[in-house]
């Protein structure tokens, strides 16, 4: 077995220093019932790596993937490129095979990228501070609304109807378990600004996003306005990182927290996951943020270094009182996040922000010449949604026989919405205009 | 090129044994490195993109007003930036990572490269689901590898880490209390003191009330305790225990723990973060539990990657099956796989969604590789590996240090800090460890013993590699009970001396800003 150095002497020699006969000696505290004798029947014994590498290639070959033709599917997830300089630096042993750099003697590789990718990440969503990252944009935006009751000490969340589905669902989820009432707003391509007219002075957070499911970019400032009148916060969520270059970022538009999802800047598709929530807020916040921090210090010689910080409001210290039940975090997707931004630095973000802009801007100029077709979303940045005469489902299945994978049926996501004609599409910089050509040429040949 | 027709000396000179400070920061081939906002420029940008035409005419006016004002580096800097820090980094591919109860052992390449597929990197969560058949395939089978390790009939993938995985099964548990209308009553949950910290941190935020149990004298928990809490049951929803536990040891009584529990009407939550020690000896589904969480990172060789990603499927019993989150992958007849998205159908029961899309795709197809590799034969293997690799170092260092408990450990060896001189503690000894070129053990953890010291060495270890380390840690814990203050400025040799983490509390700097700038200070 290849992964394991110790030889038929060595665990002969080894029991003999322990002074146990065998390796049974070991697990008598297990009830003899439940002791198993042989190897457990069913799966397969150890194979090499070429047998490895077949199966599983043999898989990978069942799967389309995004780059072999024309791709237009976003809804929270986005294919761009990534450099190959980032996955070299993901690779590095030193920063993939560590631990949470609890040890910061021997860490200050991971803590100082951490440092820098929270200066990052401040900057990009222009807010005070931001943390090490969550899982994801889904379960940061429920951190988000928990930690909103925290600071108001109120029981109300109210979501907007433009929130990706899946963030609602999963924020539902965990504010209904801790005894916190959420209000969903009614399903809207152009309504996020009806959260300041359902705000009150119960509500712990609004919470509202741009660009929106429906690729609606909005500007929140008169929710965050109505909100802070009735001693709420404000919530402002993201689902495309790339956009921080060209729409407004929350902090622009008065948010208290900003979450988001940050695959696209560093991170494949990777089938939805591991991605990189990003969590950032205003300064008097920071001691009730969730999730690792790293700040800066001194070593005993009085040289720069960087250590997890505040740690008194996490698990391993606060226990039942913690501001979340967060340990691992999305470390390694963070350093892909804030490799890929020291390659684009502010300027090269600001570019790939307009040329997704921009093939979303074609992609809608194409589309809508198909007669029969309707783009519901009045501003976007890369993606939108738009209705055809047909079912959408019928429509994208088409589509796929004419090689061009269309987008997300609404009805996917919204299943007990009127949407089973509206189609979600997204359009980045890997989008050529021959992809766009295709796809308008197909879709005028269906409906 | 270097000739030697001058006479170049070719032996060293002896020199005075002195320190020497150098101009540029760097020490040789530890070299100085800046943060990218003082090496880098605004201007700079390492991609290629082609030029924007600045058509902006679909955004509605909705522009960012601020420049992000973030600097850039071309590909060279960048490159050189990211090698210089990792070397300052300590990683189980350079040595021996004995960190208890995280399990840092070997993270092969192939799954890495594996995950690389494009079939698997480059596949989007939301495409048409005939065009992922694979992937939902690869879930199937991992999850079919997971249930027969267990013992268990199913088990919720999507789960994002350990803690995710906790919740999940917490969430699953208090369903089944709402589906017997019993959710506002039993609001009690068990967790031993000896517990990570995730497992109180996980009930309270399922809405429940966390009752500490005592651990008795040989580190199990201490059943006279469990039973006077258990003497009032109709408030119980149920018990989180680590098994084995964090202290390193099986616990004995665990099939009766089970029958307490039920009987008192509540559910058995098991943290499997240290089901690396019993892969193929035992099923946790032999022993009563009704939800378990994997950590992929640990048992299954996923990298930790400086702290994630993790990936935490979950195991659940017969009783907690119905209450799964979606999404899950069921097998038609047909034989074509398909997402369960929606809490309808099979998911009517469901606690809902806990995440955006399907799970942690990358971490299935690193932890598959890993058990196709292994296969049942070899994970077997590994777990007896690592728990004879604990035992040995148990055996060797007994005599120098204080094991917290009698008799054999499982996969890791635990020791109390009784065997130091007065002045003397557990972090001198781990600080110590990193000169002699280890990563420290785990400290002060878990809380039950004093000054605890948690060694796991893993399976990916050999004899020789354990005794190195053996010998490093028998003269420091000599030295440590000798009362030797040298070991209280350690580390000497490591990139940096011990840093200050008080001050960092107290006037937190969390970002970058301009020198000239007020400092980002909380408060």
């Amino acid at each position: 077995m290849r992964y394991l150095p110790l030889t038929p002497e060595d665990r002969a020699d080894m029991l003999g220093t322990v002074g146990a006969n065998s390796v049974d000696d070991f697990f008598t505290d297990v009830p003899e019932s439940a002791r198993l004798s042989g190897t457990i029947s069913g799966l397969p014994d150890h194979q090499g790596e070429l047998a490895v590498e077949r199966h599983m290639t043999k898989l990978a070959a069942k799967n389309r993937s995004a780059s072999s033709g024309p791709f237009f599917v976003g809804a929270g997830a986005y294919k761009h490129h990534v450099p190959a300089t980032v996955d070299m630096v993901i690779q590095r042993s030193e920063f993939l095979t560590t631990y949470t750099p609890y040890q910061p003697e021997i860490a200050q590789g991971t803590l100082q990228t951490l440092f820098e990718f929270q200066t990052q990440v401040a900057a990009m969503t222009a807010m005070d501070v931001a943390n090490a990252s969550m899982y994801d944009g889904s379960t940061a935006c429920a951190e988000a609304a928990i930690m909103a009751t925290r600071v108001t000490r109120r029981k109300k969340v109210i979501l907007s109807g433009g929130l990706h589905p899946h963030y609602a669902a999963a924020t539902k989820m965990v504010c209904e378990a801790q005894g916190f009432e959420v209000v969903q707003l009614p399903v809207a391509v152009d309504g996020e600004n009806a959260l300041a007219d359902a705000v009150d002075d119960q509500t712990a957070c609004v919470i509202g996003q741009s660009p929106n499911i429906f690729g609606t970019v909005t500007d929140l400032s008169k929710t965050a306005d109505a909100a802070h009148d009735k001693g709420a916060l404000l919530v402002s969520v993201f689902t495309e990182a790339v956009s921080l270059g060209l729409v407004t970022p929350p902090g622009e538009m008065g948010a208290d927290i900003a979450v988001g999802e940050g695959q696209s800047i560093g991170n494949g598709l990777n089938f939805g996951g591991p991605y990189v929530g990003l969590f950032a807020c205003t300064q008097k916040l920071v001691r009730q943020m969730p999730g690792r921090l790293c700040g800066e210090t001194v070593d005993a010689n009085g040289d720069r270094g960087f250590v997890l910080t505040l740690s008194t409001r996490e698990q391993h210290i606060r226990r039942d009182k913690a501001t979340s039940n967060i340990c691992t975090n999305s470390g390694l997707c963070a350093l892909a996040f804030t490799a890929h931004m020291t390659l684009l630095g502010g300027k090269g973000l600001e570019q790939l922000a307009l040329l997704n802009h921009e093939a979303a801007c074609d992609l809608a100029d194409a589309l809508e010449a198909v007669p029969g077709v309707e783009i519901l979303t009045p501003r976007f940045f890369n993606e939108f949604a738009f209705r055809t005469p047909m079912d959408a489902e019928a429509v994208l299945a088409m589509l796929d026989e004419a090689g061009v994978v269309g987008g997300v049926r609404a009805s996917r996501l919204f299943p007990d919405g009127h949407m089973g004609d509206v189609i979600l599409c997204a359009a980045t910089e890997c989008t050529t205009a021959e992809d766009i050509a295709a796809y308008a040429a197909a879709l005028k040949e269906i409906i | 090129m270097t000739m030697n027709t001058q006479g170049r000396p070719t032996s060293p000179v002896s020199a005075a044994n002195q320190s020497v400070d150098t101009v540029s920061g760097s020490k040789g081939l530890l070299q100085a490195e800046g943060l990218i906002f003082e090496i880098g420029t605004q201007d700079t940008t390492g991609v290629d993109l082609p030029t924007p035409k600045n058509r902006t005419g679909r955004l509605g006016g909705v522009a960012r007003k601020q420049p992000t004002g973030l600097p850039g580096l071309s590909e060279p800097q960048t490159v050189r930036h990211y090698m210089r820090l990792s070397q300052k980094n300590y990683a189980i591919d350079l040595g021996l990572f004995p960190l208890g109860s995280c399990t840092m052992k070997h993270n092969p390449r192939l799954n890495e490269k594996l995950a690389r597929l494009p079939g698997f990197a480059d596949i989007h969560p939301l495409q048409p689901q005939a065009t992922v058949q694979g992937a939902l395939e690869l879930i199937d089978e991992l999850a079919t590898w997971l249930k027969t390790l267990t013992g268990m009939p199913a088990v919720a993938m999507s789960p994002k880490a350990g803690a995710h995985g906790e919740f999940c099964g917490m969430m699953a548990i208090r369903q089944a209390l709402v589906a017997r209308g019993e959710a506002e009553a039993r609001k009690r949950v068990l967790v031993p003191a000896s517990a990570h910290g995730t497992n109180p941190a996980t009930a309270v935020q399922c809405g429940f009330i966390v009752d500490e149990i005592k651990a008795n004298a040989r580190g199990r928990v201490d059943m006279e305790s469990l039973k006077a809490k258990l003497e009032k049951t109709d408030d119980i929803a149920g018990i989180m225990l680590t098994n084995p536990n964090t202290c390193g040891l099986f616990e004995t009584d665990i099939k009766e723990i089970a029958d307490l529990i039920h009987a008192a009407g509540g559910y058995f939550y098991c943290d499997g973060a240290n089901f690396n020690a019993i892969v193929g000896r035992v099923r946790p589904g032999d022993l009563g539990v009704d939800a378990m969480h994997i950590n992929l990172h640990k048992t299954f060789s996923t990298p930790h990657g400086g702290g994630g990603p993790g990936s935490g499927p979950t195991v659940l019993s017969d009783a907690l099956a119905p209450y799964a989150p979606v999404p899950f992958v069921v097998k038609d007849e047909d034989g074509v796989f398909r997402l369960v998205e929606d809490m309808e159908g099979d998911a009517k029961e469901s606690f809902g969604r806990m995440v955006a899309f399907h799970g942690q795709m990358g971490m299935f197809v690193r932890a598959l590789t890993y058990m196709l590799s292994h296969g049942a034969d070899g994970l077997k293997q590994a777990s007896e590996d690592a728990v004879l690799n604990a035992n040995y170092i148990q055996a060797r260092l007994k005599s120098v240090m204080t094991p917290a408990f009698e008799g054999y450990c499982m996969h890791e060896a635990l020791f109390s800090d009784a065997f130091t001189a007065d002045g003397i503690e557990t972090i001198d000894i781990a600080k110590s460890l990193i000169d002699e070129g280890y990563h420290p053990m785990t400290m002060y953890f878990p809380l039950v013993v004093h000054g605890a010291m948690l060694i796991e060495p893993t399976e990916s270890e050999s004899k020789a590699e354990l005794d190195r380390f053996c010998d490093s840690l028998e003269s420091i814990a000599r030295r440590a009970a000798q009362g030797d203050e040298t070991l209280k400025g350690a580390p000497y040799l490591a990139p940096m001396r011990r840093l200050d983490e008080t001050q960092a509390a107290r006037k937190p700097v969390l970002k970058w800003t301009q020198p000239d700038a007020n400092s980002v200070a909380a408060e």
